[in-house]
């Protein structure tokens, strides 16, 4: 029964259970049109795509025992350095030109998260405040940016990165898988996974074993300033727009809660990437079940809070011994230890 | 062993009438796959201090949590005064007047001396609290117990120690029928602990039992009056403790003959000739660092054991901070090798080929969320860098070797540290610093609260690197451990190295004891 | 925090009366100081620098505008002194004035709503305190879902802004109290400030409030020593409950109207405000009137901004911003300095 122990069992039965519920009420649950994926499924997994990123980022933030609430911001600032700058292009639709401002874009975000790993390891700010900040000047930086317009572009290239398909699939979700890939290959074919678990679990004993902590906390301050501005540029690549105050609105706590179903706790240390990739599918298909199912509109954050409800209650050990009877550790839990 | 259970303090102790105030029978506690007690019985009697012995892991906190209520049993039978009795908590253990003050300080630091005695039980007149009145009998509690301390002050203004004392003028107040100590004197020096002992004698007098539990055999027979020895869960006997010898005890407790103990310390015990020629490692000229320790000199050579010996809070830990970059120095020059260098961060010191295995195993040591596995790698990954991962069947090697040399026990490479013993804790750590095949071992307290054995196979372990031509500083507040290993000890007093004694025949303990109480000896 | 350091008894022999004191100045007061002295320098800033702000109005209006975040943050300090947090404040709010204005308006007496949606969001604070004790649930996570629940019911009941027209609610809202001479202040401030005053003593000087203390300070050696720590948590959260669903009936009193999205991102600012008032996030330190002080940071920042006049929107939110910013590595830099 060591499934039933697993801490994402629930999700994952809950997220197959949405799938199901989708598949007998969607007109068209995957088809291929065009050489194309449509459907459902792939607009799930499409409109997955910005949370994911966010929540990959959130996920190494949490590890380390930090919490990131800019991301919002970051997704707008970057939208809208990438709309702006492109609205100012000849081409829109030029291809290098195009690629060239995302990168900008993204260097911005790279930099937001530096400002934010800074206050946090350098200045000593604690995450949730030093985060803050940023939460809510950022917003403002992006109005600034576009002036307080809603800045639309017509870029074909820049609009794929959303809608565009590459190998019958979305580009959005190759994007996310991309990013998946990349950090599952950087935690876990490096060492950098343990020390972040390490400086997590303790700051003070991972610098007496010579790791070098703070810059680590940077590091992870900064990565997922970048994917949540990859996130941003998807967002309005999508809306083919810049808007400051929707874009990334509240996606913080999607995302913290993402990481959290995934199995990763608040406190820091042990992280799980698939059970934030479980979480973060889980909650965009929460979202699209609701819709799908002609839950009336009222009452969709209602429904939703049920199910979010259920699931944190689902990842407490105590409620699941409570409810479905004893709970066994896999391991004992040595609390007198075998002596030699 | 083979010897049966010999039950050689049956009756009631002399000068005491009546039964026991306490009686557990048969108390048996299952976890998930250990027996943590196995039909264990235990008496206490009013007006005695009652020691309760036995190895880490034999089953001394889950008998004393399960005493406190904090666990509830599988079986067997408690009474209190005659009555039969289940606590289901803390609280009603107390109530029913079982009081615990426990090896780490149970306290709530951020509170003030006066609170953390009154806490939940504060003097209050409608609803508010009278903190005057508190504070007033607080003073008077302390003032019964040697102590003068300013009660309105938050206890992390204080030592371990005095916030110890305060632990037992809580538990006193509670008035206690019955008072568990358990371990209250791993962090204290020797004048502390006569003075606890003090009190402890004072309120046996008065008639309160009181379990005492400690690592220190001096301690055991200086005090104790009966003795109770746990093994692996099971009970192996009742003894008082004037009739027991120190020997005979320990092959109780260890299940082994001492002879394989003596073997053990017979290999710690140095030769004490230290091979000429050898080269000086570091080298430290003026060091120091305003307000953590005075301006040193000092210097360390190949395969050479440097004690540091002191009170607590003399500047030892704060001297090997230094010399670990954990701390930076403010004065001073440092050379290592011959050459100046400036440890800016622990990364430079490990460069340099040195380690420090600190003092505060849970907060500073071991990362308990992590597997022992992890737990050996970590400094040597982090000196290799994130980039460069140690590969699986490196680490497994690595890691196996270690588990099967300093006997982690359990020999499971996947369990998360924070299950492991005391003991096993520090030889993990012992382990990560050995795989970086360091030039200089700093090790600040490693014997500290664990058992003979494993402290003995430490001992030993520190001699054998020390051959091997690994320079050790061995920070301990034992005197005779610092002794037996040493070849030069430096004597820290005030946060000031104050001599440097070479370990020849006529120093002792008490040479090094005059030294830190009347300053250097010139 | 614990420190080893400690005068050693230097003679052994004789251990009567020895020398054991060892006295640090008490430095749980400097955060506090710190904000105290920022606030007023930020003050006399504003007074040099724009006509009127030296009027005693400008401090009691202070108090007016942000009477609700004072009450949310009272609620919100003994839910962080306890080592936890509580997202939910602003989603009760909204839910608190939606079914106020939904209950008035579909004609229930004032005096059962009143008392009704006070025990409403007393209870969603319980529920969540049991779930993070029992279960064991991060209280970031408890309150979380709590957040989406509350508002969840919010946009259930009404998505749009409703208006009281009730008679007691209309007379509370614009009901006249005169401090001074020109001087007025209104029903929900002197309601704020009675709640920090309450808050104060209870933390000061009840069982109840040393337990709040005990528990953010180390609550496994409260639990040791005996305390309630389980009823404690539960009942900061509820206290934290009932002030949010208070926090909302000022709400619907300042506005007479209640709207599902109202009190949006007030739980970070009520956050904001302990913190700088320094309120621990890691539990154990801080007081209501710190925070009481880092709501009037808050609002003071707001009301220059007011005072500047020609800013936009974005360059309000950027300010704000900078402002808190400079506060809180300011008050860091104080802080360390002192220690």
């Amino acid at each position: 029964m060591t499934i039933l122990k697993n801490r994402l069992f629930w999700p994952a039965v809950i997220l197959l259970a949405l799938l199901v519920v989708n598949m007998f009420t969607s007109n068209q649950f995957i088809t291929v049109r065009d050489g194309h994926l449509f459907g459902t499924l792939p607009d799930i997994l499409r409109g997955a795509a910005p949370l994911l990123l966010v929540a990959l980022g959130m996920t190494l933030v949490i590890a380390t025992g930090g919490i990131d609430l800019s991301v919002g911001s970051v997704m707008a600032i970057s939208g809208a350095v990438a709309c702006l700058l492109i609205s100012h292009l000849g081409d829109q639709s030029a291809i290098g030109s195009v690629l060239l401002i995302v990168a900008v874009a993204i260097g911005a975000s790279l930099l937001l998260g530096l400002w934010n790993g800074t206050l946090v390891a350098g200045v000593g700010i604690q995450p949730i405040i030093a985060t803050l900040i940023l939460m809510v000047a950022g917003r403002g930086v992006a109005q600034l940016i576009t002036d307080g317009q809603i800045i639309n572009v017509q870029s074909s290239p820049y609009a794929a990165m959303a809608t565009g398909h590459f190998l019958a699939l979305p580009i959005a979700f190759l994007i996310a898988v991309a990013a998946i890939v990349l950090v599952t290959l950087l935690t876990r074919r490096t060492a950098l996974g343990m020390l972040l678990e390490s400086v997590g679990g303790s700051p003070t004993a991972s610098r007496l074993a010579g790791i070098r902590a703070k810059r680590i906390t940077v590091m992870v301050y900064v990565v997922c300033g970048g994917f949540a501005g990859l996130a941003g540029l998807i967002y309005s690549a999508n809306i083919k727009s810049a808007d400051s105050i929707s874009a990334g609105n509240l996606i913080e706590l999607d995302a913290i809660l993402a990481v959290v179903i995934g199995g990763t706790a608040l406190v820091g240390g042990r992280f799980s990437i698939a059970g934030t990739v479980i979480g973060a599918v889980l909650i965009q298909t929460l979202g699209v079940t609701v819709v799908a199912v002609g839950v009336p509109s009222k009452a969709t954050l209602l429904f939703k809070a049920v199910i979010v409800v259920a699931l944190c209650l689902s990842q407490s050990a105590t409620f699941r011994q409570k409810v479905f009877g004893r709970f066994r550790p896999s391991r004992p839990a040595v609390a007198a230890e075998v002596p030699a | 062993m083979g010897e049966p259970l010999s039950l050689s303090g049956t009756s009631a102790p002399a000068g005491v009438g009546g039964g026991p105030v306490l009686e557990m029978t048969g108390i048996r506690k299952v976890f998930p796959g250990v027996v943590a007690l196995d039909g264990v019985d235990f008496r206490l009697f009013p007006g005695e201090i009652h020691a309760l012995m036995g190895e880490n892991g034999a089953g001394k906190s889950t008998l004393i949590k399960v005493l406190t209520g904090v666990y509830d049993i599988d079986g067997g039978e408690i009474t209190l005064g005659g009555s039969p009795v289940r606590f289901t908590g803390p609280l009603q253990s107390q109530k029913a007047g079982v009081s615990t003050v426990y090896q780490e300080v149970n306290l709530c630091t951020n509170l003030s001396v006066a609170e953390n005695i009154f806490i939940g039980r504060e003097p209050r007149k409608f609803g508010r609290i009278q903190w005057g009145l508190m504070r007033k009998r607080a003073a008077e509690l302390l003032t019964r117990l040697d102590l003068d301390l300013d009660v309105s002050a938050t206890l992390d203004t204080y030592s371990l120690a005095i916030q110890q004392m305060v632990a037992i003028a809580r538990a006193v107040d509670v008035s206690a029928r019955v008072l568990i100590l358990d371990e209250p004197t791993s962090s204290l020096d020797a004048s502390e602990a006569e003075q606890l002992f003090k009190i402890m004698r004072r309120l046996r007098d008065e008639g309160v039992a009181i379990l005492f539990v400690s690592h220190f055999l001096d301690q055991i027979y200086e005090v104790s009056d009966r003795l109770t020895v746990l093994r692996n869960g099971k009970l192996i006997g009742e003894y008082k403790t004037a009739e027991l010898p120190q020997v005979q005890l320990v092959e109780k407790m260890i299940g082994k003959e001492l002879a394989v103990l003596d073997d053990l310390e017979d290999k710690a015990q140095r030769t004490r000739t230290k091979s000429a020629g050898a080269q000086p490692i570091l080298s430290a000229t003026g060091l120091g660092r305003t307000g953590a320790i005075a301006p040193f000199d000092l210097t360390i050579h190949e395969g050479e054991v440097v004690g540091l010996a002191g009170l607590l809070g003399s500047g030892r830990t704060e001297l090997a901070r230094l010399l670990f970059g954990a701390d930076r120095a403010d004065s001073g020059e440092l050379k290592i090798d011959g050459k100046d260098v400036s440890l800016r961060s622990p990364q430079s010191a490990m460069k340099h080929g040195i380690a420090f295995s600190s003092e505060n195993r849970r907060t500073e040591g071991i990362i308990g969320e992590l597997t022992v596995r992890e737990n050996i790698i970590l400094a040597l990954q982090a000196a290799r860098g994130w980039t460069r991962p140690i590969p699986r069947r490196k680490q497994d090697e690595l890691v196996d070797k270690y588990i099967k040399a300093l006997q982690i026990r359990p020999a499971d490479p996947e369990r998360e540290v924070r299950n492991l013993s005391g003991g096993n804790q520090q030889k993990v750590l012992l382990a990560r610093w050995l795989i970086t095949e360091p030039r200089l071992l700093i090790i600040d307290e490693p014997t500290r609260g664990i058992d003979v054995g494993a402290k003995a196979e430490i001992q030993k372990l520190v001699a054998e690197l020390s051959d091997g031509g690994v320079a050790v500083l061995f920070v301990s507040a034992e005197l005779e451990e610092v002794l037996r290993l040493s070849h030069k000890i430096e004597v820290l007093r005030d946060r000031r190295l104050v001599e440097e004694l070479e370990n020849t025949e006529g120093v002792d303990a008490d040479r090094i004891m005059q030294t830190i109480a009347s300053g250097a000896v010139q | 925090m614990t420190t080893v350091d400690m005068t050693p008894a230097t003679n052994k022999t004789t251990p009567t009366n020895p020398r054991r004191r060892v006295y640090r100045p008490n430095t749980k007061y400097i955060p506090i100081l710190a904000t105290l002295t920022l606030l007023l320098v930020m003050y006399f800033t504003g007074v040099a620098n724009y006509d009127n702000f030296g009027q005693p109005s400008v401090v009691v209006n202070l108090f007016r505008d942000n009477a609700v975040l004072l009450v949310v943050a009272v609620g919100m300090t003994f839910v962080i002194i306890t080592g936890g947090i509580d997202l939910s404040v602003g989603a009760v709010i909204s839910m608190t004035t939606t079914l106020t204005a939904t209950l008035l308006h579909a004609g229930w007496p004032p005096l059962v709503v009143l008392p009704l949606v006070l025990l409403l969001g007393s209870l969603l604070g319980m529920g969540m305190g049991a779930v993070i004790h029992f279960f064991k649930v991060e209280p970031f996570i408890a309150t979380l879902a709590g957040l989406f629940l509350a508002r969840g019911i919010a946009l259930f009941i009404n998505q749009n802004s409703i208006p009281i027209r009730d008679k007691f609610w209309k007379t509370l809202s614009e009901y006249r109290i005169v401090l001074a001479d020109g001087v007025v202040t209104k029903v929900t401030s002197v309601t704020a400030v009675v709640v920090v005053l309450l808050a104060a003593l209870v933390l000061a000087w009840t069982r109840f409030g040393r337990n709040v203390y005990a528990v953010g300070g180390n609550a496994d050696s409260a639990l040791l020593m005996g305390l309630p720590v389980g009823r404690t948590k539960i009942a900061v959260y509820t206290l934290s409950g009932f002030c949010a669903a208070l926090g909302g009936v000022l709400f619907s009193i300042n506005s007479t109207s209640g709207w599902a999205l109202q009190g949006q991102g007030l739980e970070l600012d009520a956050i904001a405000a302990c913190v700088i008032g320094g309120v621990l996030l890691t539990g154990g330190s801080g007081y209501v009137f710190g925070s009481l002080l880092g709501v009037l940071v808050y609002g003071l920042i707001q009301t220059i901004i007011t005072f500047q006049g020609d800013l936009n929107a974005a360059w309000t939110r950027i300010i704000i911003g900078l402002l808190l910013f400079g506060f809180i590595v300011l008050q860091r830099v104080v802080t360390r300095k002192a220690r």
